[in-house]
Order: structure tokens, then sequence, then C-alpha cells
């Protein structure tokens, strides 16, 4: 069925990432290609895999964006998945009831045996998160590693998505953002974390939270600091 | 986004079809026109062109042989009730033709007759809504979309029975005239959805990032090196180069060229069957031109996340 579910889900399993952190260094990406080419939406296929315009299935795409001018601007490394929205267009608009999201933990998924490829999901998708696949002639995206988080036969630690498991700075949290008493929920409460597009009604599960304020860049911007370098120096020692 | 010529040629082409059989099912149930073949070949038109639209619909999908899988999810899914629909118009249309050709008008075929209309509108209606209910692609979100993709049907279908009933030696000015309205209905229409859509925007680099807060968001750095799917399914982009050029040929040769040979046909009638004949042809050709447009100037909020 591809009505959505009618009551909440029991769980509402997702990511929160922290922009803070986020190093740009893509090993979620290149994890997640690994787990998941082998994995429930196999194969993750590779079009010209070894010529000049190599294109191919991935879940995760991370962008680095430039945000702000001048002393506030900075680089920020931006992973971009399913966010496996309470509200997604992408599953309504199946014509077949191959998207469906799960009402026990709010996962979207694809049923790759009753896709038919028609891509109208792909469209339907503001995040940019489902990608086809021309060689099986359907459509791909995240599980959010759900051969892994469920997995029995992986040490308890290892029960979260590739992207969580592998991310060098800690900067990608896997939990149950429907229980506001989870570690994910009290983090993306404390850091103020958000939704991406949320102008658009999808009300994504994934938060992301934002990079902090550099003190150094706010008092350069909003202080008159003195210019000499001992003194400077002096100042921020004290001001500490 | 990018235009799949199957879905351009499904829609002009179905669109036109199912144009053609409401005007010759309403003509026929009004005794408008009353001759067996005029209706026994205008429906069998109708019928081949919305055939066709519909097989050739099929071509972009990954997988046809599943296709009949899409007529599960009518609840929810537009692109599913045009399915259901469009099967249902073609065996009312279908038994209407049956009454029409061996001349059996009982009550069996008005029902069909007027069952055939309501789904072949329908039909049309549900390809406008899977567009225009698309929440990335702010330009479809149009509250004109569907009206536009309904009255160009009447349109290219108008035209065509005009032609049709001229050489029929009946009288085509009705659907002549009401297609020349059509005409100038639509261009108006299609100037007002243009006017809109190169207002809104769904997302920008600021609201998709949510990184706003701290100024201007440019990329810096794209994920891939080389276009992905969603590059090249999406980010479509090269009739905003030619999109004026292309407007004004929709509007002079789908709208003013046949708005003014129909006025031409309307008061001569020696010239009707050529006059009406070519602007069902040029209403036709405007309608591709459009359609292309329609897809390929639509811009989807995915590309927010890629804007440098």
């Amino acid at each position: 069925m591809t009505s959505l579910p009618k009551s909440n889900p029991a769980k509402s399993l997702g990511l929160v990432i922290d922009l803070d952190t986020c190093v740009g260094c893509h090993a979620c990406a290149v994890n997640c290609k690994e787990w998941n080419t082998g994995g429930h939406m196999a194969p993750l296929t590779d079009l010209n895999p070894y010529d000049s315009n190599p294109d191919g299935v991935w879940f995760n795409r991370v962008h680095t964006y430039e945000a702000g001018d001048r002393e506030t601007g900075r680089t920020v490394h931006f992973p971009r998945s399913c966010l496996h929205c309470a509200e997604p267009q992408c599953v309504s608009v199946c014509p077949t009831g191959a998207s469906y999201k799960r009402t026990e933990d709010g996962i979207v998924l694809v049923d790759e045996d009753k896709c038919i490829g028609c891509k109208l999901c792909s469209w339907a998708c503001p995040y940019g998160a489902r990608e086809y696949d021309p060689h099986a002639g359907v459509m791909k995206k995240c599980t959010l590693c759900i051969d892994r988080i469920y997995n029995e036969t992986l040490p308890e630690n290892e029960r979260v998505p590739a992207c969580v498991a592998t991310c060098p700075a800690s900067a990608r949290h896997f939990g149950d953002l429907g229980d506001p008493n989870s570690d994910v929920s009290k983090l993306v409460a404390s850091r103020g974390g958000y939704d991406l597009g949320q102008e658009l009604g999808y009300k994504p599960t994934n938060k992301y939270l934002p990079p902090r304020t550099s003190k150094k860049a706010q008092e350069r911007s909003t202080n008159d600091d003195p210019q000499n370098g001992l003194l400077r120096w002096v100042d921020r020692l004290l001001s500490n | 986004m990018h235009p799949a010529y199957s879905v351009i040629f499904f829609t002009t082409s179905s669109g036109f079809g199912y144009g053609l059989a409401f005007w010759i099912l309403i003509l026929s149930l009004t005794k408008v026109v009353d001759d067996q073949w005029l209706g026994g070949i205008g429906l069998m038109i109708a019928l081949a062109a919305i055939t066709f639209g519909l097989l050739a619909s099929t071509m972009h999908l990954g997988n046809p042989g599943r296709a009949w899988r899409a007529f599960s999810q009518w609840r929810s899914s537009w692109l599913s009730r045009e399915g259901v629909v469009a099967v249902l118009s073609l065996v009312f249309i279908s038994l209407a033709w049956l009454g029409m050709v061996t001349d059996v008008k009982g009550n069996f075929w008005v029902i069909s007759s007027w069952l055939g209309i309501l789904t072949a509108l329908t039909t049309v209606l549900c390809t406008g809504m899977i567009y225009q209910s698309l929440k990335p692609i702010a330009a479809w979100q149009s509250k004109l979309t569907t009206p536009v993709y309904l009255t160009y049907a009447i349109l290219t279908g108008g035209f065509a029975s005009a032609a049709l009933i001229s050489f029929f030696d009946s009288e085509g000015q009705l659907p002549a005239a009401l297609s020349v309205i059509a005409a100038i209905t639509l261009a108006g229409m299609k100037i007002s959805y243009w006017k809109r859509a190169s207002r809104v925007i769904s997302l920008t680099p600021e609201s998709a990032t949510g990184l706003g807060k701290l100024g201007k968001v440019r990329q810096l750095e794209a994920p891939h090196a080389t276009a992905n799917y969603i590059n090249k399914e999406m980010g479509f982009k090269v009739a905003r180069k030619h999109s004026e050029k292309l407007r004004t040929i929709v509007l002079c040769m789908g709208f003013l060229a046949p708005v003014i040979l129909g006025l031409i046909g309307i008061l001569n009638d020696g010239l009707s069957q050529v006059m009406w004949s070519i602007a069902a042809l040029l209403s036709i050709g405007g309608a591709v031109v459009e359609r292309w447009l329609f897809f390929a100037e639509a811009k989807h909020a995915v590309s927010a996340f890629y804007s440098s």
C-alpha cells in the first residue's frame, strides 16, 4: 500500500548529522556503497566504472558548501541521503505499491520486485534521495541499513547503519527520533537540530545539527580587537 | 526536468485522442452530427491515438512487463488512477464505437457514450494531476496545469473533429468555433502559467541546506565529478536558453495560426476542410512543443543542493 500509515509509526528510526563535526571525508558514502552493494538493495549498479564518465547508484552524497561571507562565513561539509520522511510524497505517488513506509519503524523502502521503474518517486523527492538503476530497471534508495540494524549475527555495537559505523568524526548518529528521551532526540534538542527544506512539508525524520558559531569569528566581527598581537593575546586570555 | 519523448508523445497523442472521442461522442449524442461512418472513423482514429499514447508511455518504464501492477494504488497515486481510468475509457469508447458502426444506438449505446466522455476527460484530468501534485516542482504546482491539459485535449480534438465532419459534408461550425475559443483561452492560460513559473521556486540553497542563517550558500564542491542520475533526470538546462523562442512558436503556431485558420474555415464553407485540417495539425504541433517546454523548463527542488 502506498497510502501512508494512518497512525504514527511505533518508532521513527533515523539519522542525526552533525554539520559542525563532519570533515567531508566521504567515508560514509564509501562504506554505504560497500555494504549496500551486497545488501537488501543490492547491487548498487555502476555504469562505466572504469571509463571517463563513471556513473552509478549511491545512497550518500557529500556536498561541500560555502555559507556566509568574510569572518562569519565558513565551509560546511554536507552529507545528503534519504531522510525517511514522515510524509514522503515518494511513497504516495507510487502506482504499484513498491514504495512503502514501514509502520513499525518508519523506514521508507522499495520492494524491487514490484517496481516498474516509472521514476515518478524520484520526481516526488525534493532531496534527491532516490537513484534509478537502468540495468535492473528499478529505483534504489537508502534502507537505513535494515540488514544491519536488526542483524542478530552482528555484534550489538555494530547494529547501526554503515555510514554511522564508519564515520571517523562521529558526525553521524542513529536512533529513534520518535522517542523524546532517546539519545538522538536529546542531541537534537540541545543543539537545535533542524529539518531540511521544511517549507515543503515532508516532515523528514533525519535531523541536521547546525555548525556551531565560531567564537573567534564572532569576536572579530563584533568587537574592536586590539590590533597589537601581544595585546590581542592578553585580551583573549583575560576574556576566557 | 528531463523531457522524455515517450511521455511527450503519450500526453499529446492520448490527449488528442481523448479530445477527439469527446467531440465525436458529444456531437453524436446531441445529434448535431448523425453519420454512422463519421462516428465510426472518428472514434477509430481516437482509439488509435489513445492506444498509441498508452503504449508509448510504457516505453519509458524500466520493467514494462510489470505495468499491470500500476492499477493497484488508485487510493493514493494519480498515476495509478490514470491507468485505471484509461483502461475503462478504452472499454467504454470501444463499446460506443461498436454501437456507432452497427448503428444500434439504444440505451446501452447512450450510457457507454456518456461513460466514454466521462472517463476520457477524467484520464486527462489524472494526467494533469500527476504533474500538478508534485511538490518539488514549483512551476507545475500551478492551478492551471491540469486545466491546460484538459483544454489542450478539447482544442486538438476539436479542430480534428471539425475537419473530419466537414469531409462528411456535415456542419463542423460548432466544434470549430469552440476550438477557436479554446485556443484563445489556452493562450491566456499559458501566458499566465509562464509568468508564474518564472517567479516561483520551491527550495533555495539556503532553505534546502538549512544553512541560510550563516548567509548566502553556494556549492564549493559537488559530491561527484560526473553527472549522476539526479543531475541527468532533474537538471535539464537546454530549454532555458531557447525558452523565449519556443514560447513564441507555441503562441504563434499552436494558438494564433489555428485561430485564424479556424475562423477562415467558419466564414468560408469551401475552405473549411483544408483550413480546419491544417489548424488541427498546427495545434497538435504546438502541443508537442508546449509539452516539451513544460518538462524541460520545470526546475526541480533538488537543483538547490547543486547550485553554485
